[in-house]
């Protein structure tokens, strides 16, 4: 039987970072799953938030080391993406089989995801078998084996997924735009490397790496399900306490992205052009974050109701996907979209798509969209938290953020605050500062500007 | 109904027992396209009201489309659910189309295949292996519909298919959530219960396979494949068709085969013998007719698609020949069933699962008891049905390739 398709995809928000995913997810009204984040410190100083929720059998923790692709040191982009595809290979006596098997016994599921700023891991177990599920996670954590022959398994695997986003449109599109947007700085590198610096790393490189991040200093850690507070406070010792206590980050510096007004066209041979665009954002502590994320709403967030989809795919059936995020950064802050399109309506499409923005950057929203939005933002808050996982994401990445744990009973003072002006006035700091745009296939009529 | 009261919130879902595999022949995609369109609005709510009430409550809307059946769901506050049910209620029968919303969303289809298709060599090599497993069923052709096809839909066909498969009569209601049988039972009365039956439900007969009797090939060569990989399906029972204990033994058997680094083709093919990148096996049970068992394998630099094929059909020979071991049937058992209690962690998900398994002919018992059904399953069970199932004449065998490696090939 062939796949299920959906309506809207959401794929093409897997290029991006880990905060835009969890900007869909935003935080609203005080959901009763949710309703109380215990702030639990272990005896050895580790921090975690806990939602105690015994309902069902499982629980649910997620951390996260900052330092991810960010601190991959230089011409060796991908080192943090080896070492994460490498943690769940195998730890202290175990070798990988051994330990893949202790995890698939007790139907153990552990990951490791390296992200621009963090490496990130999620644990799930039945809460029956956490013990062993939290031992096989310190085991990972603290005596990771990198094997030879497992390394070269990871890379190899790594290598193909690289040949293959070599020729794919999106892939292409994605990268052009970061290596344009910041020239000299680690977000120019894409967090899975090349093709040449992933053949090059080495045993060495990886356990430099490892040593150098996963540390307690800067852990962020969530647990949410069948677990309470006291046995969580054991369990961080238990898992991280082995870990050094501080970890040796080299310092990044902050970086707008570059190349505004620039267009750059790729050519390849595939039916339907991809478009990349975006532009400065609003960094997540600045005062006008909230209005930002309003107004991206309006012009490309998550709903059918925003402009870019009414524009582009409603009215005049140009594509099946076109989007807008924030993304917010540790030493950047963008607002990023994107869309594929038919070759011979890709100037159209990219027309529409920059007159709409002018438009909202010029006039601002209306009263309507602004209450509109402001009840989407408010309402969408509880569904969105609908599984242990998610709320532990959400909860390790408020914590990334800065944000307190009362932060779920101040987001909609902070939603309703946003007055017409303050939305007119942000509209036009977000919106106005010019675009860089990629464009990946054969669209007619449509050249680079501005790039080499 | 499926309770979850950890959360104020309500999963409501609508099923039609209608599909890619029931549309006429030379209308491929009608199912999908008609699935676009009924976001248009009806006489009662004409636009976009629906999407707009969804979205200003804070809720979430989609809608998907499979062979089998096509579904639209909301996840709102609890509160919310008799007006979803309404709303839901008044789609049934009440579809305005004009030319003025059909083209454009026709347009938006072709970019919808444009980019999951056209765009990805393995996509396009996916369509192929369908089309040629299914010698005459219509589960060989694609949900989204072959291209030219697509583009000569138009809203009468769109409106025809509408009448004759969206009645009441023809649709399951799958709500989870903070609700109890006794609401949704009274909200379901006042709402769907109003709508009457406007077309007779025919008995869902398709086109039967024939005993298959050659093994198939086919080969995508694209100048942009840089990665060659290799894909197999085996024609299969579905947990619907199958005889008793099958298609769970099946379940077992893909675990064992190739559910993760602990399977034996991952073992084989990319630990033990380095011939591979990766490797895996897959079953799909939940359909009306026909189900699918696959594997796939993406070999090592320096390693040919033939030798890859050769390191997988040794592992075939010998789970045929020798079965599993005890050890390997109670790891893949345990991790199966575990599943059953993660499914409980999301609603969506768990909806879902029902929803998909009773518009494929399946019973809610039949869900309810998965798990026993696992547990039960044995060891001689996965090698017969290895030894059935694992047939190369009832298979095909996807290579995708780089073009001038084929070029290469034919001279």
């Amino acid at each position: 039987m062939n796949a299920v398709l959906a309506r809207f995809d959401y794929r093409n928000l897997r290029d991006f970072t880990r905060p835009l995913l969890i900007a869909a997810m935003f935080v609203a009204t005080t959901p009763a799953f949710a309703t109380t984040i215990e702030r639990v410190v272990s005896p050895g100083g580790i921090e975690a938030w806990l939602v105690h929720e015994p309902a069902v059998p499982l629980i649910a923790l997620d951390f996260a080391f900052i330092g991810g692709a960010v601190q991959d040191p230089p011409c060796k982009a991908g080192t943090a993406n080896l070492v994460a595809s490498l943690l769940d290979e195998g730890a202290g006596e175990f070798d990988s089989k051994a330990f893949h098997n202790r995890l698939e016994r007790k139907a153990i599921e552990l990951s490791f995801q390296a992200e621009r700023d963090t490496l990130h891991g999620s644990l799930r177990t039945l809460s029956e078998n956490k013990d062993e599920a939290f031992d096989d996670l310190r085991l990972a954590l603290t005596a990771p084996r990198f094997d030879a022959s497992d390394i070269e398994i990871m890379r190899g695997q790594i290598l193909s997924m690289l040949r293959r986003a070599a020729t794919s449109p999106n892939e292409i599109a994605s990268q052009r735009w970061w290596q344009a947007a910041f020239p000299g700085h680690p977000y120019s590198h894409p967090v899975s490397g090349t093709l040449e610096s992933v053949t090059a790393l080495t045993a060495d490189d990886i356990r430099d790496y490892s040593h150098r991040v996963l540390a307690r200093g800067k852990l962020k850690v969530a647990v949410v399900g069948d677990i309470d507070a006291e046995t969580v406070r054991t369990a961080l010792d238990r898992i991280f306490g082995a870990l050094p206590a501080q970890p040796e980050l080299k310092t990044i510096g902050t970086m707008a992205p570059q190349g505004l007004g620039k267009r750059i066209v790729v050519k390849l041979d595939v039916p339907q052009a991809v478009v990349t665009f975006g532009g400065p954002g609003i960094a997540r502590n600045d005062p006008d974050f909230m209005a930002a994320y309003i107004v991206n709403h309006i012009l490309g967030g998550g709903s059918f109701s925003s402009r870019l989809y009414q524009e582009v795919r409603e009215k005049r059936g140009l594509a099946y996907s076109v989007y807008d995020s924030l993304v917010w950064l540790n030493y950047t802050a963008l607002f990023l979209g994107g869309t594929a399109t038919r070759a011979d309506r890709a100037g159209e499409t990219l027309d529409v798509i920059q007159k709409e923005i002018r438009r909202l950057a010029n006039d601002g929203p209306t009263a309507q969209e602004l209450a509109n939005a402001k009840a989407h933002l408010n309402g969408s808050f509880v569904l969105n938290l609908d599984t242990s996982t998610k709320i532990a994401a959400l909860l390790v990445q408020l914590q990334l953020d800065g944000l307190g744990t009362d932060y779920f009973r101040r987001r909609p003072e902070m939603i309703n605050a946003v007055t017409l002006d303050d939305a007119r006035r942000v509209a036009k700091r977000l919106l106005d500062a010019g675009l860089l745009v990629t464009v990946v296939g054969r669209p007619e009529g449509l050249a680079s500007i501005g790039a080499e | 109904m499926l309770p979850d009261h950890r959360a104020p919130v309500v999963t409501h879902m609508i099923w039609y027992k209608v599909g890619a595999a029931d549309e006429t022949a030379g209308r491929s995609g009608l199912a999908h396209f008609l699935e676009h369109l009924m976001f248009k609005g009806t006489e009662k709510n004409p636009g976009n009201r629906f999407s707009q009430v969804v979205a200003d409550i804070g809720g979430q809307e989609n809608a998907f489309t499979s062979s089998d059946y096509t579904g639209f769901f909301q996840r709102v506050p609890s509160e919310h659910l008799k007006e979803m049910m309404a709303f839901e209620a008044d789609r049934i029968t009440g579809l305005v189309l004009t030319d003025d919303v059909v083209r454009p969303e026709l347009n938006v289809v072709l970019e919808e295949q444009n980019m999951r298709v056209a765009n990805n060599p393995n996509s396009r090599l996916g369509e192929q292996i369908d089309a040629a497993l299914y010698l005459n069923h219509p589960y060989g052709r694609p949900v989204i519909g072959w291209r030219p096809e697509i583009e000569q839909l138009t809203r009468d066909d769109a409106l025809a298919f509408y009448r004759r498969f969206y009645t009441p009569n023809n649709a399951i209601v799958v709500v989870a959530g903070d609700v109890t049988a006794a609401e949704v039972k009274e909200d379901a009365d006042d709402t769907y219960g109003k709508i009457a039956p406007r077309a007779e439900v025919a008995p869902r007969r398709r086109p039967l396979e024939p005993v298959q009797d050659a093994s198939r090939t086919v080969t995508l060569a694209d100048p942009r494949v840089e990665q060659p990989s290799l894909s197999r399906a085996y024609l299969a029972p579905s947990r619907t068709t199958a005889k008793p204990g099958v298609s769970d033994a099946l379940e077992v058997l893909a675990h064992v085969l190739g559910g993760g680094e602990n399977s034996r083709l991952y073992r084989s093919l990319v630990v033990e013998q380095g011939v591979a990148i990766n490797a895996g096996a897959y079953y799909s049970p939940t359909a009306l007719d026909y189900g699918k068992f696959g594997l796939y394998a993406t070999p090592r630099s320096g390693k040919s698609l033939h030798d890859v094929e050769a390191a997988i059909d040794a592992v075939i020979a010998d789970i045929r020949e020798q079965g599993v071991t005890a050890d390997e049937l109670s790891l893949a058992k345990n991790r199966l069933i575990a599943d059953a209690v993660y499914a409980q962690d999301n609603q969506a998900a768990l909806a879902r699962w029902f929803g998909a398994a009773l518009a494929t002919g399946e019973t809610v018992e039949m869900v309810r008891r998965w798990p026993e059904d696992i547990r039960a399953v044995s060891a001689d069970a996965v090698r017969d049905a290895a030894r059935t199932l694992l047939d190369s004449r009832a298979s095909v065998t996807g290579y995708l390739v780089h073009a001038v490696q084929a070029e290469e090939k034919h001279t």
